[in-house]
């Protein structure tokens, strides 16, 4: 990254503590064999790593070791939740929340186009499922539930208990994408009864390219390729193993520091949204007023295009996102590539308006002088845009 | 060298974080608009025209980066211009003289071209009025 930039879209990603890369430097020099060859000193190194790095993983969330499953990702981790899930149990329905990830909703897609029954959970306007749909789904027959813990474009945090209490009353197994919650909220999958999980490392201050998927024991999975017997015979190929390292260090660190990290984050957060709202105008939060990630503010603004702040706010040095068709993927084919968000859409945004939407998120790094640098920018590059909008002449006509 | 990370050309950027003829026309000889339902982009396009030349062209867009740029450029574009040579002004020339836009964006251009088109329209009406 060049420049003083200020970053706001740890939602995406979050960069990698120094202590996290310091671990995976020396990993990448310490000549480590494949931890599939026992024999060696090498193997059983890089092997031993793998153990140490898998235990890190597993207290993040309370689980065993041998209950973690490395993956490339998070992508890769909700595709095997969901397909190999799928795929070892024939005779189970689908149930997941509307407003989900791609990897998820895809794949849900893909299962009622192969026939089996899929529900798309509703939620309400602030993101919230409905779990009375839920209940009376599930009842219905034996289902994997997949209901992520928090969403990344509105912040909300769903009702974990409650989805874990009717999931358990009526046999259902829950997998629960805690993506971008593990790094502010205490998880125990046990206490919870969580049956699957996906973590990533990229989203948690470690690296990219790794991820996990936790496997409550007795839960019937397939793999989704063929190959060898690393992690169970579940995800075959040889481990990553530095980012693995990584990714451990980043959970030991979130164990320690992750209720330290939620304080001071949701205080800059409240600080944010405290700003934005009382000075720019037309103002609108997504998602839920307070059942809401740390740091998270996303919101949309009346009459102003979200790629446009998005721009005026990078020519000033600040990192965001938006869920706006308009930035939903530039490096597509043609304009049927650019959709509105279909997170914007559930929650009863209409896609015209979708297009101002803007998502702000805070991590460890960032500190209360760039909430304050940001909140004092704002409205300037809101009026520069609405001085150019027709809409808001429109209105201003009206009005008078 | 060029960064083909970013989507869009230096131009585009200019002429967005420097939108040229932004703002109305009082009294506008044409007023054309045109939008985009996919994404709710919106250009409204002012011509002041006398003696069959648009002597000033400004607008007003709710968009994107390369729909403001596609406005800024196709007024600069139409300054001075005789009507029959404007109306021959297509997306790709807007988009050409932008140094390019990506290929989801084109349309972008387009919206710029109906504006044009809408305005004149406008303008017909208004003379056979």
């Amino acid at each position: 990254m060049s420049g003083n930039f200020i970053y706001f879209d740890n939602i995406n990603t979050t960069f990698p503590d120094e202590e996290v890369v310091a671990c995976m430097e020396q990993a990448l020099h310490s000549k480590l064999g494949n931890p599939s060859a026992h024999i060696h000193s090498a193997g059983i190194d890089a092997a031993r790593l793998l153990d140490n790095s898998r235990a890190k993983v597993a207290a993040l969330i309370g689980a065993q070791p041998d209950s973690v499953i490395f993956t490339s990702g998070a992508t890769e981790a909700n595709n095997l939740a969901i397909s190999g899930f799928m795929g070892a149990n024939p005779d189970y329905q689908l149930a997941v929340l509307s407003i989900e990830h791609f990897s998820i909703i895809n794949q849900a897609r893909k299962s009622k186009l192969g026939g089996r029954n899929v529900l798309f959970i509703d939620v309400d306007r602030t993101g919230l499922a409905n779990l009375e749909q839920l209940a009376e789904f599930v009842r219905s027959g034996p289902t994997l539930v997949s209901i992520a813990y928090a969403n990344p474009e509105i912040g909300t945090v769903q009702q974990v208990e409650q989805i874990c209490r009717i999931c358990r009353d009526q046999g259902a197994t829950y997998h629960c994408d805690a993506t971008v919650a593990a790094s502010t909220h205490a998880i125990d999958v046990g206490k919870l009864g969580i049956d699957l999980l996906t973590l990533s490392g990229h989203n948690i201050y470690g690296p990219t390219g790794i991820g996990a998927l936790f496997i409550e024991k007795g839960v019937n999975m397939r793999s989704l390729f063929e190959g060898g017997n690393q992690e169970h015979g579940i995800r075959p190929g040889t481990e990553n193993i530095v980012g693995a390292v990584g990714f451990g260090k980043a959970c030991e660190m979130a164990v320690a520091n992750r209720m330290k990290w939620s304080r001071e984050i949701s205080v800059m957060g409240c600080r944010l949204w405290q700003g934005l709202s009382e000075n720019v105008p037309f103002i609108h939060l997504t998602g839920h007023p307070e059942k809401r990630l740390a740091g998270h503010v996303s919101f949309w603004v009346e009459h102003i295009e979200g790629e446009s702040i998005l721009l005026l706010l990078n020519m000033k040095g600040f990192m965001a996102a938006s869920g706006s068709a308009c930035s939903s993927n530039l490096k597509g084919e043609d304009e049927t590539d650019l959709v509105a968000s279909h997170v914007l859409t559930a929650v009863g945004v209409p896609a015209d308006i979708c297009a101002g939407s803007l998502t702000l998120t805070l991590g460890k790094y960032n500190t209360i002088e760039e909430v304050e640098s940001v909140i004092n920018i704002m409205p300037g590059l809101v009026e520069k845009l609405l001085a150019m909008s027709p809409s808001y002449s429109d209105y201003m006509r009206k009005k008078e | 060298m060029e960064n083909k990370s970013f989507p869009y050309s230096e131009l585009v950027m200019e002429h967005f974080s420097n939108p040229r003829n932004m703002g109305e026309i009082e009294n506008a000889s044409a007023v054309g608009n045109a939008g985009n339902p996919n994404c709710g982009d919106l250009m409204r396009l002012y011509l002041k025209i006398e003696d069959g030349i648009i002597i000033d062209a400004k607008f007003k867009t709710f968009g994107c980066g390369a729909a403001i740029a596609s406005s800024s450029m196709l007024t600069e574009m139409l300054k001075g211009k005789r009507l029959e040579d404007a109306l021959k002004i297509s997306n790709q020339a807007v988009a050409d003289a932008l140094g390019g836009l990506p290929p989801v964006k084109i349309h972008c251009s387009v919206m710029a071209e109906e504006a044009l088109k809408a305005a004149m329209e406008d303008y017909e009406k208004r003379k056979n009025s």
